[in-house]
């Protein structure tokens, strides 16, 4: 087992790192030059430090307004799927061995991750249009509802990993199923909840596509909405458009930083169980 | 619980699925007040359109390239990842960075570097080949869009399959030994079956996200130089929403989606074959 450090190996993993990693400091270092040293060389390393690209880009694409509206559809989505697709998983992950009913919904939501965002995108537009939906709380809305195929997928392979000795104890000691789920059920499930509220948060902060199409207010864009605008109109001065793309990844950044051995865990719990 | 979800899932996503199909046998702009039926009318001109032969063929070798690439550096990273090297955990902390990032983002950098600093290096190397934009070369612009959808994709793809690796147990690789099994042997005839699974899984995934391609096009060539790189959800987005053709990019999305069915299908059944006969 105590097998010695594997140093080939190690030295081809460190030079592949850096496929990912020099994209990373040429941003950064866009970001910190000035147009003119950015001229003179593309790959030096900046001299002084422009932070003031970044306070010019905050300006001009409206940063505060677009990250106010990112983090509030993301928050509202994170929080009401792992509040509402949990009890719809639980639901159905507890019946759908004792009914068909149930075994069909299960398969019904699953079904739906093979259908592609475009057969869907040319009528939701209209539907939530019609609805008066095209705006954040909207928005939050579809993407609580289309997490269900997926997190339906994870939740009950989860759940039914749970002994439902558990519950039968509750509903002895006089707990109603409502009781019942949140005292016992909800708090066994939170590296799942965990899980499934990183991907959320990850897809419903980066998305593009969604927004692009369901929203059309100016007032209502996105920060990946807002960089796409922005690199229409400004696409000349890449050391703002750099602070700006640096500033609207950095969140995830951080929350990769803090939350790192969760995301990867639960992305391969996501993925790969049953 | 289960009731409303089901209600909402069903009227937002189930019903626009079938309203798709039902405008698909229509001459609806998605704007005018009246439309026709026109049965299979929609589905005759997909056959003769150039530009959707174009991004069918974009779209398919694109994310057939992609898939392999994708699935054979995620194999070798996540094999080198679970040997015992130094700064383990710190390799696979940033290996796996590109995955939580934008996409249209990292396009947006990616289509810098194309354009500015391949060709700044490509210069200063004295290299022809790297000297001009690969993005504006109507030939090789749909490998500009691989290279980026690799770098993303890889991420998810390796720590996938070195959750894989983890499962492979120890004595096996003892009893190979003893067996004088080379490196390769050892991979493919131990390695190799017990994470079939999880090729399957990384193929179907890695595929059926690829046919979706949509954000790495908009960030990096927006479908051009002139159509090269359009692809099949771009298509339906641009002539769908602002090109009057509603209707017609709804027959173009019935069959798109049939596609991906029959593709997903196939490989799966394909795939688990395999992984039986190990």
């Amino acid at each position: 087992m105590n097998k010695k450090t594997n140093w080939i190996v190690t030295i081809l993993i460190a030079l592949g790192s850096l496929v990912i990693l020099l994209p990373l400091y040429l941003a950064i270092s866009i970001a910190l030059k000035t147009p003119k040293e950015l001229a003179d060389s593309v790959l030096s390393f900046p001299i002084g430090l422009h932070f003031e690209n970044f306070t010019k880009a905050i300006k001009a694409t409206n940063f505060f307004h677009a990250f106010k509206n990112s983090a509030y559809i993301t928050l509202i989505s994170v929080a009401f799927t792992i509040i509402t697709n949990s009890m719809v998983a639980y639901v159905i992950a507890r019946n759908m061995n004792k009914s068909k009913f149930f075994k069909f919904l299960y398969y019904y939501f699953v079904s739906a991750l093979f259908v592609p965002f475009p057969i869907i995108m040319l009528p939701i537009v209209k539907q939530t249009s019609d609805l008066g939906m095209n705006n954040p709380n909207g928005l939050a809305f579809l993407y609580v509802v289309y997490g269900i195929a997926f997190n339906i997928f994870i939740y009950v392979g989860y759940i039914r990993s749970i002994p439902r000795a558990l519950e039968e104890a509750a509903i002895v000691d006089g707990c109603g199923t409502w009781t019942t789920f949140w005292k016992i059920i909800f708090p066994l499930m939170s590296p799942i909840n965990a899980t499934v509220a990183i991907l959320t948060c990850l897809w419903a902060w980066n998305d593009f596509m969604l927004p692009l199409i369901i929203l059309n207010d100016p007032s209502h864009i996105t920060l990946p909405l807002a960089q796409y605008v922005f690199q229409s109109e400004f696409g000349t001065n890449y050391n703002l458009a750099f602070a700006s793309y640096l500033m609207a990844l950095s969140p995830m950044i951080v929350v990769y930083i803090f939350a790192q051995k969760w995301i990867i865990n639960g992305v391969t719990q996501g993925a790969v169980k049953q | 619980m289960t009731i409303p979800a089901v209600v909402l899932f069903a009227a937002f996503h189930t019903f626009p699925v079938l309203k798709g199909i039902y405008y698909s046998f229509t001459n609806w702009d998605g704007l005018s007040l009246d439309y026709k039926f026109v049965g299979l009318r929609n589905y005759l001109n997909l056959i003769g359109d150039k530009n959707v032969w174009n991004s069918y063929i974009f779209t398919f070798k694109f994310a057939l390239v992609s898939t392999i690439l994708v699935n054979i550096i995620s194999l070798l990273l996540a094999m080198g990842l679970n040997t015992k090297i130094k700064f383990k955990n710190f390799f696979r902390a940033v290996y796996f960075l590109p995955n939580v990032l934008s996409i249209l983002i990292v396009g947006f950098i990616f289509n810098y570097i194309f354009a500015y600093v391949i060709p700044a290096l490509g210069t200063k190397l004295g290299i022809e080949l790297l000297k001009s934009n690969i993005l504006g070369n109507q030939k090789f612009a749909w490998i500009g869009v691989v290279i980026v959808a690799v770098w993303q994709a890889s991420a998810l793809n390796t720590i996938l399959y070195l959750s894989g690796l983890q499962t492979v147990p120890e004595e096996l690789y003892e009893a190979a030994s003893l067996d004088g099994a080379n490196k390769f042997q050892e991979f493919w005839n131990v390695t190799f079956p017990v994470i079939a699974p999880f090729f399957t899984i990384n193929m179907v995934l890695a595929m059926k996200n690829f046919l979706m391609v949509f954000d790495h096009v908009m960030s990096l060539t927006s479908g051009g130089p002139g159509r090269a790189t359009e692809s099949i959800s771009l298509l339906i987005y641009r002539s769908g929403f602002a090109g009057g053709e509603f209707a017609y990019q709804s027959a173009n999305s019935v069959i798109y989606f049939m596609f991906i069915i029959i593709i997903s299908v196939f490989q799966i059944k394909f795939l688990q074959k395999r992984e039986m006969d190990m």
